[in-house]
């Protein structure tokens, strides 16, 4: 289970460019359910992803994941529970390194590196095995740079990686968005598999109002650093893209007359 | 043929700084020029050890391991201080000097009467060859100069397999990918700080390592004998990718060794026909910088269409 309790994050604090990414943003995620997370650009959708990573500390506020106080882990640390998958592709995998190579530094997620052998044979024959699910002939080529493979390819893998050992939460950060249309859905295919076979925490962050509708069992809509509105169970299953895009209107309507009043106010008062 | 022999051994020596250079610019990209003073520490903790009738292994040891400290010093002020790599390791060189004078009590430091590793070579080579030389081609070559060709030789071979083989394991797969995708690897849960710290801590260990070597090999250590390293190195590990190329580590480490032991027969040459030895870095320098550009000047040729000038 994963809890945030009112996590608050400023960047730029105290300067021109101040952003308060995430404004007492409190959220409880129920093990195993799967948490889409949609949002205005800068509402703070990836940031919350980043807080739990612990890509950064955040300023004030706590989160709990699996019942330890991970507030003040560093980011390594907290890997050994968490899988992630980064928007671009080339994020998540080492691209100098072979297949089998970067596939084995993820069986060791979370463990001290000695000086043991990383490509056993036990581990290869688990490697071509997992490999070939993907069905796109990767097993064959395990010894090749992962550099030279495409985009969609290159998250497939990743997505395999932050999944090999099972983590207690799983971050898709827009995990799809950098890839054509083909590959962006084969991608989100494999991702609902992974996640309903293993019966993953996870908190999916997307563009897409297709995926927000009909992936997950919990949809959280964000804007300006707070969770607006939240779908669960019965809810989120009627929820339909129509339905997405006429709250979106009304949060940019909403902003508009926040703007004109601004405008009318500063007209009358300075 | 002497001069052959010794640029030989010399390039072999000198390729473990190429390996050093391949390990902190190639593997981490960190551009590491605590080796300018790490060599000399090699040299001056070895020679002062060896002045003090050390084993010479031990003493080649001590030099090892005083380039170890001072990688680790440089990895931890570049990671844990977040000081600009290049300035951590200016920082780390200036000390150095200090320190390595501190180490020999004087700016040079004479090995002549000391046992050391090339004594030993020396004795290995009269026991292999009693009459104490021999002729190839016609040229005379002595046992000692064999010997340590020999020795230079086995060492560098040693040390490479050793390179490669541990930048396969678990913790040095995991160092490899720090140095290709820093975010990748704190999501795998590995701390890239340390990672770091550890590659820059062995690569000055490998250039104080040809430090202590050189020292021995020459006869003496010398405070200035650094100045230089790191682009001597960068020469060699260059000069190495473009005869191997860079596709694995096996052909980094393999094309550094070539590279240094051809760049150092080029030297050879050069000064047999007249360079002054005192332009030895400058032009050193200048090939650095003529392999670094000429990649972009040449994919910049193939992309503009055909110009006008036939």
């Amino acid at each position: 289970m994963l809890e945030l309790r009112a996590v608050s994050k400023t960047f730029n604090s105290g300067t021109a460019s101040q952003l308060r990414a995430l404004q007492a943003v409190s959220l409880k995620v129920e093990a195993r359910s799967f948490v889409v997370i949609i949002g205005t650009n800068g509402s703070g959708k990836s940031t919350l992803l980043n807080a739990v990573a612990g890509s950064f500390y955040v300023d004030s506020g706590e989160i709990f994941l699996a019942d330890e106080n991970i507030t003040k882990w560093p980011e390594h640390q907290r890997a050994k529970l968490i899988g992630r998958v980064f928007q671009n592709p080339f994020s998540g995998t080492a691209a100098s390194m072979s297949i089998a190579e970067n596939l084995a530094l993820a069986a060791y997620r979370g463990r001290p590196r000695r000086l043991g052998w990383p490509l056993r044979q036990h581990l290869l024959s688990e490697l071509r095995d997992r490999v070939s699910q993907l069905n796109m002939g990767l097993e064959d080529r395990l010894k090749n740079p992962i550099g030279s493979l495409s985009g969609g390819q290159r998250q497939a893998l990743t997505l395999l990686m932050a999944t090999w050992l099972r983590p207690q939460v799983l971050l898709l950060d827009e995990h799809t968005a950098a890839l054509d249309p083909k590959s962006a859905d084969q991608v989100i295919a494999l991702t609902n598999t992974i996640i309903r076979r293993d019966k993953l925490t996870t908190l999916m962050v997307t563009h897409s109002m297709q995926q927000a509708a009909h992936l997950g069992d919990r949809l959280i809509m964000m804007h300006r650093g707070g969770i607006i509105q939240d779908f669960q169970g019965a809810e989120k299953t009627r929820i339909r893209v129509d339905d997405l895009l006429a709250r979106f209107e009304e949060v940019r309507r909403a902003e508009l007359l926040d703007e004109s009043a601004a405008e009318l106010m500063r007209r009358t008062y300075v | 043929m002497s001069l052959l022999i010794s640029a030989l051994t010399l390039g072999f020596i000198f390729s473990l700084i190429a390996l050093g250079v391949l390990i902190s610019f190639r593997i981490f990209a960190f551009p590491d020029i605590t080796a300018d003073g790490s060599s000399t520490l090699g040299a001056a903790l070895a020679a002062m050890l060896l002045i003090k009738n050390v084993n010479p292994v031990l003493a080649t040891a001590g030099g090892f391991a005083g380039g170890f400290v001072a990688g680790t010093l440089t990895g931890t002020l570049a990671t844990k201080f977040k000081i600009n790599g290049l300035l951590a390791g200016i920082l780390v060189m200036t000390s150095l000097y200090s320190l390595n004078l501190h180490i020999m009590g004087r700016s040079n430091l004479s090995l002549t009467g000391s046992s050391t590793l090339s004594t030993y070579a020396g004795r290995v080579g009269n026991a292999l060859l009693p009459r104490g030389s021999f002729t190839v081609m016609g040229w005379e070559i002595t046992a000692l100069e064999a010997a340590l060709l020999l020795v230079s030789f086995l060492i560098v071979v040693l040390v490479g397999c050793v390179v490669y083989v541990f930048f396969q394991t678990n913790l040095g797969t995991a160092m490899r990918a720090t140095g290709d995708n820093k975010e990748m690897i704190r999501a795998l849960g590995v701390n890239d700080e340390n990672m770091i710290i550890l590659g820059l801590a062995l690569s000055n260990g490998l250039i104080a390592l040809a430090g202590a070597f050189i020292a021995q090999y020459q006869g003496f250590a010398d405070v200035q004998m650094g100045i230089g390293m790191v682009v001597w190195g960068l020469a060699s590990v260059i000069i190495g990718e473009a005869l191997v190329g860079t596709r694995q580590l096996g052909f980094g480490i393999t094309g550094a060794v070539m590279g240094s032991v051809l760049f150092r027969l080029l030297v050879a040459i050069a000064l047999r026909l007249g360079l002054n030895p005192n332009d030895l870095k400058l032009v050193t320098a200048v090939f650095v910088f003529f392999a670094l550009i000429t990649p972009g000047l040449l994919k910049r040729a193939k992309v503009r269409p055909r110009s006008s000038h036939a």
